[in-house]
């Protein structure tokens, strides 16, 4: 029998299926389970760490940007350099990787093999690519741009093709039907339709270029990253701080810019 | 369309004189700036070491085949870690990120003045600190293992999901909170029916694409002292054991798959 309370509004359950929902809370019970078990926090060390706190944040508050300023300098300008000579390749080098991963230009096994480039070019994190590449051509900028070069194709190739798959087909098949040669296809029915949404993402690469610039450096692959590591390496917190804040102002510079760039440009 | 053709001269032109000049000095500003880039890349580059590249490779590879496969057994406890490093890493920059999102909302904020301005900075600067740099800080704080990362990984969502969420959010429809208001609902009540309802899916989304990125970062933040494989990693590549370096690549990119593979599931599920 119904009673007047039980038939007062309640709302649905978000998610209709109840097996699924219970399924969902036994997964995640059983998680935080496992996790509380198997994480284990070192309480003492964090106590010390607590006293380093003191010091470390005292150094972020006081920047010190004149005792390592021309490292830092090299270190930044390394960076930007870095950061364009592999936007630019990499954005020349994702053109024919694009072209070739898009399902409605390619025949089938070139279709497979960019494709399956792609995904690996994008599967390994910066670092990992990094330190392999650092091995292969020695310590420095050169590494770090193969690096950046990498991810960028892997980066823009896939957009490439994602909006390549997307356009509209007329333009391409009146070409064809005009007789025009292959380039001119893809010169005059592709490119235009994809190239305002790919500049936009090249600007945007462009960015991230920059900060994962930022960071190969950690494993000896030239750039700021390089210039941090040694500061961190000297408890020189002062300067790391005033590393960070440079690289955090860049990247907000570079927000704006990119952005403005981009409205003109869509 | 373009404006300079004649009478008698019609020739179809892609760009006006205007935007010719523009592309033209684009074109020379960019050349000369990537030549000045390539150049001082070159000038610290030395070349002796790059063409010797090939036969780096070919060593590199001889040393990492046949890989160490009893070594993957000693996997087990890093391959754990990273997991945790992420999962837990991506609840917790969730738990922080959705308040600082309601605060950065111009819909929700209750001080566009004071909150907003600084839930703003909050994102902007977890954003722009690379969770590796946030794990080399934080292994000098709370020392070299799991928290580390796991506090690493929070820190850096926090910023991504932060944005996204309070983006969804300005975006929802504010009519049904404001039926709500008329109907005498307060002010978290007319948010928790109103707008949550709207935004949810999208928390959710954001979310799980958050750890399917964390666990790719999670995989290489030991390589700072911050727990999970990247330790293994690090330590076998400082013992100059390759044969192990090939098995923790070919965990950590199994791993990558598997959790692109969960991610785009649920996502779909979710849409």
């Amino acid at each position: 029998m119904p009673t007047e309370a039980a038939r007062a509004w309640r709302p649905p359950p978000r998610i209709a299926n109840a097996s699924a929902r219970r399924g969902l809370w036994i997964v995640a019970t059983a998680y935080a389970v496992f996790a509380l078990f198997t994480v284990d926090v070192d309480a003492a060390r964090i106590a010390e760490g607590a006293a380093r706190a003191a010091d470390f944040f005292g150094g972020w508050l006081r920047p010190d940007f004149f005792t390592r300023w021309s490292d830092i300098r090299m270190g930044l300008v390394e960076s930007l350099a870095m950061t364009v000579v592999a936007t630019a390749a990499g954005f020349v080098l994702a053109i024919p990787f694009g072209l070739g991963a898009s399902r409605n230009l390619a025949p089938a096994p070139v279709y497979a093999g960019c494709r399956g480039a792609l995904a690996v070019f994008r599967a390994f994190h910066e670092v990992l690519v990094a330190i392999l590449f650092v091995a292969m051509f020695g310590f420095g900028a050169f590494a770090g741009v193969m690096t950046l070069v990498v991810a960028t194709i892997g980066f823009l190739g896939k957009l490439l093709a994602e909006a390549v798959e997307e356009i509209d087909p007329a333009p391409l098949e009146a070409l064809t039907a005009a007789g025009a040669p292959w380039a001119s296809r893809i010169a005059f029915g592709v490119l235009p339709q994809v190239m305002p949404r790919i500049l936009g993402l090249t600007l945007y690469r462009l960015d991230i270029n920059f900060r994962e610039s930022a960071i190969i450096g950690l494993v000896g692959a030239g750039g700021i990253g390089a210039t941090l590591i040694t500061a961190f390496a000297r408890y020189e917190f002062e300067s790391v701080s005033a590393i960070l804040m440079l690289i955090i102002s860049m990247l907000f510079v570079a927000e704006l810019l990119s952005g403005r760039l981009r409205r003109r440009l869509l | 369309m373009p404006a300079n053709a004649r009478a008698g001269d019609r020739q179809w032109d892609w760009h006006t004189p205007a935007q010719r000049r523009l592309r033209l000095f684009g074109t020379l500003a960019t050349t000369v700036f990537l030549a000045w880039a390539w150049t001082h890349i070159s000038s610290r580059t030395t070349w002796g070491f790059v063409r010797d590249a090939g036969v780096q490779l070919q060593d590199m590879g001889l040393r990492m085949f046949p890989p160490e496969g009893s070594y993957l057994s000693a996997l087990s406890r890093p391959l754990v870690d990273t997991l945790h490093i992420a999962t837990l890493g991506t609840v917790l920059g969730v738990l922080i990120a959705i308040p600082l999102a309601f605060l950065a909302a111009r819909t929700t904020t209750p001080s566009e003045r004071v909150l907003r301005p600084l839930a703003l900075l909050a994102l902007v600067t977890s954003r722009s600190v690379n969770s590796i740099i946030w794990a080399l800080i934080l292994v000098v704080l709370v020392g070299p293992g799991l928290l580390a990362g796991i506090l690493a990984i929070a820190l850096r969502s926090v910023g991504f999901v932060g944005k996204l969420v309070y983006e969804a959010i300005e975006e929802a429809p504010e009519l049904p909170v404001t039926a709500l208001r008329t109907t005498g609902a307060g002010r978290a009540q007319s948010l928790a029916f109103g707008l949550v309802p709207n935004v949810l899916p999208v928390m959710a989304g954001v979310s799980v694409y958050r750890w399917e990125i964390n666990i790719r970062e999670a995989t290489i933040l030991g390589i700072v002292g911050a727990g999970g494989l990247g330790m293994a990693l690090q330590s076998s590549i400082d013992s100059l054991a390759w044969s192990r370096v090939s098995v923790i690549l070919g965990v950590i990119l199994g791993t990558v798959v598997v959790a692109e593979w969960v991610s785009a599931r649920v996502r779909k599920g979710l849409a």
